[in-house]
């Protein structure tokens, strides 16, 4: 037995660690005995890939790519390869992933079965609607293959399934085609909510890539930064080395806190604020800047942290994120990472699917017990008000009854469960 | 990494070290990589991997009774006679449970046949034609467990401390004759032999990390790579301790 944590180091579990690293071998390594559940780079937060007591599958020796179609841009390989690799494999190509969160430090497994986004989900959607196909392994020996096309059913469970419908051990994927690594980037200060918006609107058809960091100590106004970027043209110029530094332990109180917060924030504006305007950045610093500190997750302290990501809809965006902001600064707590994004009208393709049209807001907090836990329950209130809903990736502590409120299609995904397999996060949410 | 145009044979292809060098290698332009396996399907899935890596490398895969002799010879003089070989890569092997060998003789020996015999056999049958051509480099691997036996695996141990012993042999043969042996000594690695003790909760290494030493040492035509390199000065201490200090230690 090992004791593993998730992101958000709440705590550590002692688990049956067990490795998957030949596909073939999978059928058999998964069959009887106690359930488990597959675990990539645990880099979900909550409680999605943990299992106490039981069995998790660590899926990050299965790390092979299957086969690459320079003229079309298909990639298959093993669920356990790294979006990081498939960019270093794919870039010198002319392809990139067409879709990616803000870290690249995860599984394609962990990725379809999260169903992550990125910051250009008003343009291509989500994770999964640029996968192809996948091999799905359940515990009863059968290997069933599904896509959008075959097996729709199963496709549709098994993207944003949270792993429970079977472990996930190839996939292939669509790239997109990519001049090279630069993108022309955009910084601009907005000082209200209504001004992000406005932003965010304006930027749909011009920006690929729309987010926004969102000063959550500065008051009722709402001021942060919004930043935007799209492909740029090819250039010989240097890749920049990037500093790569690792947070060594875990100190014993959180060093993002209510006296760290607002100085930190306010010099993260101005700083920003400064540098506004027109840059071309590299893609692994627009899109994964928190990558080159290793470890980041330790800064919260031996507590470990909560991340609490919502969506509400659009229409009552502002309104909501403001009820939140104001909830927030009441209980004296903030968030150094808050990011703000709105949400494209398209379809998730899962259907458990966190994205769908709005705005979604990602806060993190430290954990300081039934403090937290209770702020949490008030922005829960306001997210349910307006019908929004939590994403599961991030989420260790939400009531059955959000969950069920928040995803109308869980009765279908029930019936494409694995009874083999169980997460803390399946018992919490589903009963099993 | 190598210059251009070399012929790299990695025996035990499907080992994790291996498969990890193996995807150092073929980022060169023109490489011709051998794959040896026992398993045909794990060995294809592992060319496949390299060949999406670098599509321009040559990639060719062949199977082989480990354990039988003729075996052995006919691969070899097979890969051979079809050019001359920059660096072969010697590199499977089996961690056994020590208790079992202790309480079954078959395990015991299957254990000391894999780890010891058979590499052996190959490097034997390599390191003739190398030897004639005077160029190359073969890189065996041993282990930190071969340095000095200890209750928790000796029976293993053993077996690596035999290629040690071969190697060193080896090293003799050739000096002055333009080919290289290399004995790599990698310390607890995290693989998929290993992952009982990872499960444990055993600190292992990064296989990517320990290959990236590997390539580096055969590229240096290094006599004995310890990967990571802290080992080297472990296994000198652990080598050197008393034996009435060493005997009341549960290592």
């Amino acid at each position: 037995m090992v004791a593993m944590a998730s992101w958000g180091r709440l705590g550590y579990w002692e688990h049956d660690v067990c490795a998957l690293s030949d596909r073939s071998r999978v059928v058999q390594q998964i069959r009887g005995g106690l359930t488990g559940i597959a675990y990539g780079m645990g880099r979900s937060y909550g409680d999605v890939c943990l299992n106490p007591g039981g069995v998790l599958w660590n899926t990050t020796g299965l790390d092979r790519f299957i086969h690459f179609d320079e003229a079309s841009g298909r990639l298959a390989c093993e669920a356990g390869v790294l979006l990081r690799d498939i960019q270093q494999l794919a870039l010198p190509r002319g392809w990139m992933l067409p879709v990616t969160p803000g870290t690249q430090l995860v599984t394609v497994g962990g990725a379809i079965a999260n169903d992550v986004h990125g910051k250009n989900h008003h343009v291509r959607g989500s994770f999964g609607d640029h996968v192809h196909g996948l091999t799905l392994v359940r515990t009863d020996g059968q290997t069933l293959e599904c896509g959008p096309e075959l097996e729709p059913e199963w496709f549709a469970a098994t993207v944003g399934g949270l792993g429970l419908t079977g472990v996930i051990v190839e996939a292939e994927i669509q790239l997109r085609r990519a001049e090279g690594p630069w993108l022309d980037t955009e910084t601009l200060p907005y000082d209200s909510l209504e001004a992000f918006l406005a932003m965010a609107d304006h930027s749909e058809s011009g920006w690929e890539h729309t987010v926004a960091w969102i000063d959550c100590v500065a008051g009722k106004r709402g001021r942060g930064v919004f930043m935007r970027a799209r492909p740029g043209v090819a250039s010989a110029r240097p890749v920049p080395r990037r500093r790569e530094l690792r947070v060594p332990f875990a100190p014993p109180v959180s060093l993002v806190n209510r006296w760290s917060l607002r100085p930190f924030n306010s010099f993260y504006y101005r700083l920003k604020r400064r540098r506004s305007g027109r840059a071309v950045a590299h893609y692994e610093s627009f899109f994964y800047p928190l990558d080159a500190l290793h470890e980041w997750n330790r800064l919260y302290g031996r507590d470990g942290f909560y991340q609490y990501q919502s969506v509400v809809p659009r229409d009552d965006g502002a309104r909501a994120v403001r009820a939140m902001l104001d909830e927030i600064a009441r209980a004296g707590d903030g968030s150094f990472l808050a990011v703000l994004k709105t949400f494209g009208e398209r379809e998730s393709p899962g259907m458990l699917s966190f994205p769908r049209h709005g705005v979604t807001l990602a806060l993190d907090f430290p954990n300081r017990g039934a403090r937290t836990l209770k702020l949490f329950e008030r922005l829960d209130a306001i997210v349910s008000e307006v019908g929004g809903r939590l994403y599961p990736a991030k989420d260790a502590r939400m009531s059955r009854a959000m969950f069920e409120a928040g995803y109308p299609r869980l009765d279908e995904f029930m019936q494409f469960r694995d009874p083999g397999i169980s997460s803390a996060m399946s018992r919490r949410l589903m009963g099993s | 990494m190598v210059s251009q145009g070399k012929r790299i044979v990695i025996v035990g292809a499907t080992s994790a070290i291996a498969e990890h060098c193996a995807r150092l290698w073929v980022t060169d332009t023109e490489i011709e990589l051998i794959l040896v396996g026992r398993d045909l399907d794990k060995t294809e899935r592992v060319a496949a991997d390299l060949r999406v890596r670098n599509p321009r490398a040559t990639l060719r895969v062949l199977v082989a009774d480990f354990l039988e002799p003729s075996a052995i010879s006919a691969l070899v003089d097979a890969v051979v006679s079809a050019g001359p070989v920059d660096i072969v890569l010697i590199a499977h092997g089996a961690l056994p449970e020590q208790a079992s060998c202790q309480n079954d003789l078959r395990e015991c020996r299957d254990a000391l046949t894999v780890n010891a015999i058979s590499p052996v056999l190959f490097a034997e049958a390599f390191i003739a034609p190398m030897q004639q051509a005077g160029h190359g480099t073969l890189a065996i691997m041993g282990s930190v467990a071969g340095d000095r036996g200890r209750r928790s695996n000796y029976v293993y141990g053993a077996a690596k401390g035999l290629v040690t012993r071969y190697a060193q042999g080896l090293q003799h043969r050739v000096a002055g004759s333009g080919v290289a042996v290399v004995l790599i000594k990698p310390g607890p690695t995290d693989t998929p032999m290993t992952a009982h003790l990872k499960a444990q909760g055993s600190r292992l290494a990064a296989v990517d990390d320990v290959a990236g030493q590997v390539v580096e040492g055969i590229a240096r035509r290094a006599p004995v790579v310890y990967a990571p390199a802290k080992w080297r000065l472990i296994m000198l201490v652990i080598r050197h301790l008393p034996r009435f200090i060493f005997n009341r230690m549960s290592i």
